[in-house]
């Protein structure tokens, strides 16, 4: 059974008419082909599929795609600037040398900018327990950690670079 | 002018863009038009056989294409080892599986599959399936399956498949000159790998007729082979393709899914057919690390001389052989390889039981042989009264010896160096006083530290085939196509492999192009990412095509200009005067005549393979520092510090994050991963919320050194790096608990559960149980 919802993704007001049993995971990337956003577990335990809705970090496999409806939602498309520029949480995993294979990275990157939406300063303990809920097999976090680091010495130092905020969130 | 170095500078990853911004495509994320989904349906009992299956209902499933039993595939037997074909059919990997089974030898074991329109009428029609077993005996351990009345999980041969002895010495005279002699039993768990992208393959029918498998793979050339054999078809008609990995850690070093991806596809008249594993299914039924018991006798004298080292070593095969006692067979050189000693015997046995099978896993056969060893090594230290590290530094071997068991003489083998600076980088003694005072306050809590070192080859010289190959092409512009077989899967390979060919060209890092995909039609050969080869193997490759490129240039350069060739060089993509940097013309403009000049054009491409027939010892060491909680057996890490001597590194950026990977999958061996099984053989804990990966809250900073020096033979100064890292930290972490609760444990992982019954063990008087 379908049903139709409308909401925002990325910024753009969309409608789509999905079926009641979809997770969000599901239907960003069957209906939306927006294949950033990737599966590790499909049952919330990896954060792999992270996406922020409504200002929230949420496990987008056990979310159910019909609870969408009238949220805003942003995934790891839609942190870029406008003009594709790379948001500074995205450039600070690149400076930090945060990537290595890659897969849980567009979870943890947006689970990154939330937690600096979310506090005007974070010590590594805090970053630790923010991003606790993703996990990755590469790095040791050592370098994430690093990179959320980065990112908040960075605004720290020049206001201007704030992560910007995402589009039309309402708390 | 002089020339820009790019080894050894932190290049970013040339992939890391495209991955923070959602665009790096993995297996899954490509588009196919009209995509079916194949399931498998997996064995419910541990041992037996399948009498019947009862489809009827499943294949009322609307959506259901096809349900596919054992005897509707091909029955080639094949092994999925990823290792290269031997053409002397002896040393071939043990060839033990078909795509689908009656014969269950595994719980999980693969006994038939569906293909559907969607995944969601896959799974349905799975549940559906009524199957029917004859059960037999199942065993757990190598005992049970070695067992006289023990059944054979595979007819056509023996439970133990294979049991090799190596050393030198006579280990029971060894034994009698000790002044001490330590017996252990030691045991590893079963560790998984834990790739975030779980293994995915899409296969369908190109449009040249022949089959195209686009796969989550570490091996695509191994992998296309293996494909055609297991599908019987000629190797040339099949074309694996390997775009962005999401992890292997060496599970995607075995070929599981692929075949039957293919023989799917092949079923539907070539229709796309996709296998995607769910968590449960990769964790449980694909590969793991092999679990190993030790029975080891160690002799020491006072003065710390080792006397004998007898090393009993049974291997946990699972039920398929898969890369079999090349795991737990390997120890016996890397033991010789770290430590001096009078004597020593590494004899060990690889047995099939009905746990899942064991395979490649990062370290491959290292992480345990260097827990038991480093265990005991640490305990004959206390026996004696000797400090740890002077211990290890009065036995290791010394640069340049030459290693009887491998016939390889370990050139530029730094451990000393590793074992003096490691401690000082990681204030090993203040620590360890630290630790004293912070003890004697008598606290719920125990602080400890530990060390733990290793040896570790670079490829698998002598024992296994080292080929690679490498094609440069040089574009208009003057940037360059670079074209490997080696594989990219994480861990940066590529950057550090664009590296060194801008370095031997004397071009800009951005002059290197690589390509995402690799493919088996086009790429040149190499057998892929494992034993920490890539860098080293392919790096000869590379060097040879760039140099082949700079000469290339160079001699345009000289028929241009008329000037001698040797008086010029290549410099951040400038020719130069090798007399005063002068600048002479550039690739930019040598690149458009090649394409475009109306006399001279002819366009460069060099072309290169090697046989490598050397191998570079690397070595290091662990520092750990511990918290214990007595009450509850909790351990908290307090700090973690790996050393490596792996000669030159190209890239420190990329090799400090591989080191702290590694260092977090060995922290999490020590402390809590290990899969487990009930008694029927069922996997208890396949999820990633029972499984205990470490997460971001179970781990301190994690710290490195390098003590980089040149290595005589690498390409560019490199030996291994890769795998390295996973060695020591099991080792070390248990040896800083036994530091600060007085108990050495025996068996990983260190969970406060084993732990708490370690401390009641000690603490209960001796007699009473």
């Amino acid at each position: 059974m379908k049903h139709e919802i409308n909401f925002t993704l990325n910024g753009e007001a969309v409608t789509c008419a999905v079926d009641i049993r979809k997770s969000l995971l599901e239907m960003l990337r069957d209906d939306f082909e927006l294949t950033g956003t990737k599966e590790g577990c499909g049952v919330g335990e990896c954060g792999a599929c992270s996406v922020i809705i409504d200002g929230r970090t949420v496990d987008s496999c056990i979310y159910l795609a019909v609870w969408a409806d009238g949220k805003a939602i942003t995934t790891i498309e839609g942190i870029a600037q406008a003009d594709g520029q790379l948001a500074p949480i995205q450039a600070a995993f690149i400076e930090a040398g945060a990537v290595q294979c890659g897969f849980c990275i567009p979870g943890m990157v947006l689970a990154s900018d939330q937690l600096l939406k979310d506090h005007a300063q974070l010590s590594r303990a805090e970053i630790r327990r923010g991003l606790s809920g993703n996990m990755c097999r590469c790095t040791g976090y050592q370098k994430i950690i690093d990179a959320v680091q980065l990112a908040d010495a960075k605004r720290q130092a020049d206001p201007k670079t704030v992560v910007l905020p995402h589009f039309n969130i309402e708390r | 002018m002089a020339q820009k170095h790019i080894i050894g500078q932190a290049e970013s990853r040339w992939d890391a863009i495209a991955k923070v911004k959602g665009q790096a495509n993995y297996t899954g994320d490509f588009p196919i038009k009209n995509l079916l989904h194949g399931k498998i349906l997996h064995a419910t009992i541990a041992h037996g056989y399948v009498t019947s299956y009862d489809i009827s209902e499943a294949e009322k499933v609307p959506g259901v294409l096809k349900i596919l039993l054992p005897e509707d595939l091909p029955q080639n037997k094949y092994s999925t080892a990823g290792h290269p074909w031997n053409l002397e059919p002896k040393k071939r990997d043990i060839e033990d599986r078909t795509m689908l089974t009656r014969h269950v030898r595994v719980y999980g074991d693969d006994i038939g599959a569906v293909i559907a329109k969607t995944p969601l009428a896959a799974k349905q029609a799975l549940s559906k399936i009524k199957v029917t077993y004859d059960t037999y005996p199942v065993y757990l351990t190598p005992k049970a399956a070695m067992a006289l009345d023990a059944k054979r999980i595979h007819a056509e041969r023996n439970n133990v498949i294979a049991s090799t002895a190596v050393g030198f010495g006579d280990v029971n005279q060894g034994l009698e000159d000790a002044d001490f002699v330590l017996h252990r039993q030691l045991h590893t768990p079963v560790q998984l790998h834990a790739h975030l992208e779980n293994q995915v393959a899409t296969a369908f029918q190109s449009e040249d007729q022949r089959y195209t498998c686009i796969s989550s793979t570490q091996i695509p050339h191994i992998c296309r082979r293996i494909v055609a054999q297991a599908n019987g078809l000629p190797w040339s008609l099949i074309r694996v393709k390997k775009p962005f990995i999401g992890g292997g850690f060496g599970n995607k070093q075995d070929v599981t899914i692929e075949p039957l991806a293919v023989a799917m596809s092949q079923a539907m008249g070539g229709k796309p057919v996709q296998i995607n594993l769910t968590r449960e299914e990769s964790l449980a039924y694909t590969r793991t690390r092999h679990a190993i018991d030790y029975d080891v006798k160690l002799g020491v004298k006072k003065d710390g001389t080792i006397t004998a080292l007898d090393m009993q070593v049974l291997s946990n095969q699972g039920g398929y052989a898969s890369h079999g006692h090349a795991i737990g067979g390997k120890g016996g050189t890397f033991i010789n390889a770290l430590y001096k000693m009078n004597s020593l015997n590494y004899g060990a046995k690889t047995v099939y039981t009905n746990i899942a099978t064991a395979g490649a896993m990062r370290g491959y056969g290292m992480p345990q042989v260097i827990f038991a060893l480093e265990c005991v090594i640490d305990d004959a230290a206390d026996k004696i009264g000797m400090d740890p590290i002077e211990f290890r530094l009065k036995n290791h071997q010394p640069d340049g010896f030459y290693n009887e068991l491998s016939h390889t003489k370990q050139q530029d083998f730094r451990i000393g160096d590793c074992l003096k600076q490691g401690p000082q980088a990681f204030k090993w003694q203040q620590k360890a006083q630290h630790a004293k005072a912070f003890n004697q306050h008598q606290g719920p809590t125990r602080r400890g530290v530990g060390i733990a070192a290793f040896s570790f080859g670079t490829a698998t010289y002598p024992f296994g085939l080292e080929t690679s190959g490498a094609r440069l092409i040089l574009l208009p512009d003057g940037s360059f196509k670079l074209m490997v077989g080696a594989t990219e899967i994480g861990q940066g390979a590529d950057t550090a492999l664009s590296q060194m060919a801008a370095d031997t060209l004397g071009v800009p890092f951005e002059s290197i192009i690589r390509d995402a995909i690799t493919d088996t039609d086009t790429d040149p050969f190499d057998t892929g990412a494992y034993a920490s080869r890539q860098t080293y193997i392919a790096g000869y490759a590379i060097r040879d095509a760039a140099e082949k490129m700079r000469k290339m240039i160079i001699q345009r350069a000289a028929a241009t200009f008329d000037i001698r060739g040797e008086f010029m060089d290549i410099v951040d993509g400038n020719i130069v005067s090798v007399s005063d940097g002068d600048l002479i013309t550039t690739v930019k403009d040598m690149a458009q005549a090649s394409y475009f000049d109306w006399q001279t054009a002819k366009t460069m491409v060099a072309e290169s393979s090697v046989n490598i027939h050397n191998n570079s010892y690397a070595s290091g060491c662990t520092l750990a520092e511990v918290e214990v909680d007595l009450q509850t057996g909790k351990i908290k890490l307090l700090s973690l510090m790996n050393v490596h001597d792996s000669g030159k590194i190209i890239n420190p950026l990329l090799a400090a994050g591989q080191v702290e990977g590694g260092m977090a999958m060995s922290a999490g061996y020590g402390l809590n991963e290990g899969l487990v099984y009930d008694d029927l053989g069922r996997p208890m804990n396949n999820n990633l919320l029972d499984y205990k990966l470490p997460t971001t809250m179970d781990l301190p900073d994690l710290d490195e050194i390098f003590v980089e020096t040149k290595d005589p033979l690498g390409p560019y100064g490199n030996k291994a790096l890769g795998e390295n890292p996973t060695c020591s930290p099991a080792p070390a972490i248990r040896n800083a608990v036994k530091n600060a609760v007085g108990v050495g444990i025996d068996t990983i992982p260190l969970t406060p559960e084993s732990v708490y019954d370690a401390l009641q063990a000690a603490k209960a008087p001796k007699g009473v149980s």
